[in-house]
């Protein structure tokens, strides 16, 4: 077991250095950041001398390795744009991604699987049939666009919520919190919900399929036969069997949801690390971009580990297969 | 442990209950992009200039109107034409309490003059600054330098003791540093920063010990850049903002329908306008081989002619955009609005004089052009290759962002474009600048942006003259000239200014004033 987890975490090191070599290679595709970094009257000399200065005139592989040299040493540079450490930067991001990603989890979870249930057990009543039309909206339309929608309804239209923004956060320690303030817990409400609506449908759609496979197992109607109430087939047996697969793929979609929520922090202005990068993109931010990319990576990595052993916990019989579960890739 | 947790719950919301919200007279504004960083000294980029300039004192400072006045120093003169004497203002004090003197002037003139200084440029012609006393400081120039005082409003003046005390005398970017200055501001200006959250907000308050009559009511002002345009939209209409910019064409009319926001617009400063390489023998991109269509001056005039600009104006820009036939905007010196007119749009007219060039079929050619940079730069680019193709030219676009356009007409890939759009601001608002930069290729450092290394004797004898005239009457009129004979020459083809469009709460704002560099001067905002 303990190989095991080295063994994957040594893969992860090599998956970073990986997706790090790949982030440089194309870094010379996103433009050139001196142009960013020096107003339009600046010499060519000027320009030169910034170039030299921040390592840029260096073939990609040569910067590669200097950013790797000094990331060994926990030295991850300054960002271009807002000349402050890199490592800073993503730590005051950090918590304002992870909130959004939990709160979005929370919600598909809490309303995805109660809304799987129904639509399963109720398989042609009307409402069952309208959230599943609903949830084809949810599936089909864009994120951002959701969102825009989302705040012209309920900031311009009704004016309940803030539009943009995280609204006051409190810190602990180093980390920033905005679940404890009104205004944050405000200011979370329109973005999660436009993060969370995917994978709430998806997490809906998943449990209705595997209720509709559960309820027709022997053992249900045996259960039946028993003359135990609906209730406690439903949610006792049944929902009870079709948790592994949706605490698989609910796993495997945080990282999904840490993806997306470039698009959401767009959006709505959300300080996190996908707004982060995104404007470390518009402005050829390579210390930022180099970061953040491994840190994703990192998290991607370990996220599917997490869910690596989860599986061991849940399912005995994997255990006796290990060289498929190794085998298994994102 | 939970307990605990609740009590801090209980805590910070009845902080937030008691943050002052509309209390005040809080003004709160959002942009695009967030400025990239607070050091006064590093990054040369509008918006960031701007915020500095709320902060920090030059000098000297440009009113909205553009034209320049007192601030740090109370008055000027010119002991011979290669100095510039400035009387410093007596009294003031920067925000941690410390006397302006000279002292700080110096200092700060080393410090703007270092290295890794982007704001280098403004005292690009300054050899040294001398203390005379304590009040006074002499600017020695290395010739004469007539506009050493436009240029100087973005000087900016930074404490030399507190400068030194926290480590930030130097100006430092690259990929290990972090400096003190970027982060915190202690300069002499009429706001104080208060807070500063990058990417989310910038929050300012009145210094309270201003040399000057406060011209703004604000008690707090609020900076939260908002990247996305819909949203932007969306936080004014909700009321969460009381001014944004920019608006984006399709929303004027939707937002100038709302009760209480009014969208102002106006000019601004840049002037976009097309280029033609005109020093190669045969174009990079182009069918025509062994000769270069663009160095004969019938086929530039037919360009010109074959652009509908009016057009352009109408569809592309939505009305937000005004015509020029010169290469600056009314305000910078040397603008002449009889010059301005255009030559009028005449496609017959255009295909007989590429007849007479030689070319009656036309030819080909590729247009590179940015697709991030100005308001609608593909479209115009889009809308001019119909235009061309009814005088026979047939373009091909090659449209892509800003940092690999410049790169590629630029030096860096020695001007590697046969037709290009590019976009000037004069940062000294001054005709000469987009002369030295723009027009010729003289000198060493002049025609860096020159894309199409356009060489015309004249303009650039006129343009040599005007850097060290010091005579405004006579410089004034050389400017014009060389305006004329650049606009005779065909020598680029100008487009238009782009409107600016702000978008304003007037239920909440009193009054503000719009600059066209298109930024909001809080020296200027007064609410309601």
């Amino acid at each position: 077991m303990a190989a095991y987890i080295v063994r994957r975490l040594l893969q992860a090191v090599l998956v970073m250095l990986t997706v790090g070599l790949i982030a440089f290679a194309m870094f010379n595709y996103v433009g050139d950041p001196v142009f960013n970094l020096v107003g339009q009257d600046a010499t060519a000399e000027d320009r030169e001398r910034i170039r030299v200065s921040l390592g840029l005139d260096r073939p990609f592989y040569v910067q590669y390795a200097r950013f790797i040299g000094n990331a060994v040493q926990g030295q991850f540079g300054t960002s271009y744009r807002v000349g402050m450490k890199v490592t800073t930067l993503l730590a005051e991001r950090l918590p304002a991604t992870l909130e959004l990603v939990f709160a979005a989890a929370v919600i598909s979870l809490f309303v995805g699987v109660p809304l799987g249930v129904y639509t399963g057990i109720h398989r042609y009543g009307l409402l069952s049939r309208a959230f599943l039309t609903f949830s084809l909206v949810g599936i089909s339309l864009p994120t951002f666009l959701i969102g825009i929608l989302l705040i012209l309804v309920f900031s311009v239209i009704l004016g309940w919520l803030p539009s943009f923004g995280r609204g006051q956060v409190v810190s602990l320690g180093w980390w920033s919190t905005g679940f404890l303030t009104k205004s944050g817990l405000r200011s979370l409400v329109l973005p999660a919900v436009t993060l969370g609506l995917f994978q709430t449908t998806l997490i809906m759609r998943l449990v209705r399929a595997e209720m509709l496979e559960v309820l027709r197992t022997d053992y249900i109607k045996f259960a039946r036969a028993r003359g135990l109430s609906e209730r406690t087939i439903n949610f006792g047996h049944a929902l009870k069997n079709t948790m592994v697969p949706v605490i698989t793929i609910m796993g495997l979609q945080i990282g999904g949801l840490i993806a997306f929520a470039i698009i959401t922090e767009t959006v709505f202005q959300w300080p996190g690390m996908g707004l982060l990068f995104l404007q470390a993109i518009q402005y050829a931010d390579i210390p930022v971009m180099s970061c953040y990319l491994i840190l994703v990576a990192l998290m991607f990595v370990l996220i599917n580990l997490a869910v690596d052993l989860l599986y061991y916990a849940v399912d005995p019989r994997l255990r006796a297969d290990r060289a498929a579960v190794a085998g298994r890739s994102v | 442990m939970k307990r605990s947790l609740l009590a801090l719950g209980a805590c910070a919301l009845a902080l937030s209950a008691a943050w002052p919200a509309d209390a005040q007279k809080v003004f709160r504004y959002s942009t695009s992009g967030d400025v990239i960083g607070m050091d006064p000294h590093i990054n040369n980029e509008g918006p960031t200039n701007t915020m500095k300039n709320n902060i920090y004192e030059g000098l000297v400072v440009r009113q909205p109107d553009l034209s320049v006045h007192p601030s740090l120093a109370t008055e000027w003169s010119n002991p011979d034409p290669s100095t510039w004497r400035f009387k410093l203002r007596q009294g003031v004090k920067f925000h941690d309490g410390t006397p302006f003197t000279a002292d700080d002037v110096v200092f700060s003139f080393a410090r703007v003059n270092s290295e890794q200084s982007d704001m280098n440029t403004y005292v690009g012609t300054v050899k040294e600054v001398k203390k005379v006393d304590d009040y006074t400081v002499d600017f020695v120039t290395k010739g004469p330098d007539p506009i050493l005082h436009q240029n100087l409003t973005l000087f900016y003046i930074m404490s030399k003791p507190w400068t030194e005390k926290n480590n930030s005398a130097k100006p430092v970017r690259g990929t290990s540093a972090e400096i003190y200055a970027n982060r915190f501001t202690n300069g002499t200006g009429p706001f104080k920063l208060v807070e500063r959250v990058p990417d989310t907000r910038t929050v300012l308050e009145p210094n309270k010990e201003w040399w000057g009559k406060p011209t703004h009511n604000l008690s707090r002002a609020e900076f939260k850049p908002i990247g996305n345009n819909a949203t932007r939209v969306a936080a004014l209409l909700s009321g969460e903002i009381d001014m944004m910019y920019p608006v984006p064409l399709q929303d004027i009319p939707k937002l100038n329908q709302t009760d209480g926001v009014k969208v102002m617009e106006g000019p601004e400063l840049r002037t976009i306008f097309l280029g033609f390489d005109q020093a190669r023998d045969e174009l990079l991109y182009s069918n025509v081989k062994g000769k270069n269509p663009f160095k004969d001056v019938r086929v530039r005039r037919a360009f010109y002619q074959a652009v509908n600009i009016e057009e352009i104006k109408r569809v592309t820009m939505r009305n937000a955009a005004t015509p020029t036939g010169l290469m600056v905007a009314p305000g910078i010196v040397g603008f002449d609005a009889e010059m301005n007119k255009r030559y009028p749009f005449d496609p017959e007219a255009a295909k007989k004089l590429l007849a007479e060039a030689g070319y009656p079929n036309g030819f080909e050619v590729q247009l590179d052009c940015p697709n991030d940079r100005y308001v609608n730069d593909e479209a115009i680019c889009l809308a001019v290759v119909p235009m061309l193709a009814r005088i026979g030219v047939t373009v091909k676009l090659f449209a892509q962002t800003k940092g690999k356009h410049f790169d590629k007409i630029g030096l860096k890939e020695n001007r590697n474009t046969s037709f290009y759009m590019l976009g000037w601001t004069p940062g000294t608002y001054d005709g000469h600048n987009p002369l030295y930069n723009l027009m010729i290729m003289k000198d060493k450092g002049s025609g860096s942006n020159n894309s199409g290394a356009y060489s015309n004797p004249k303009v650039e004898e006129l343009t040599m003259k005007i850097a060290v005239e010091t005579d405004q009457k006579k410089r004034l009129e050389m400017l014009k000239e060389a305006f004329r004979v650049h606009k005779e020459d065909f020598g680029h083809l100008p487009l238009h200014q782009q409107a600016l469009a702000w978008g304003v709460r007037t239920d909440k704002v009193e009054k503000i004033v719009q600059r066209p560099q298109n930024d909001v001067d809080l020296r200027y905002v007064n609410m309601k």
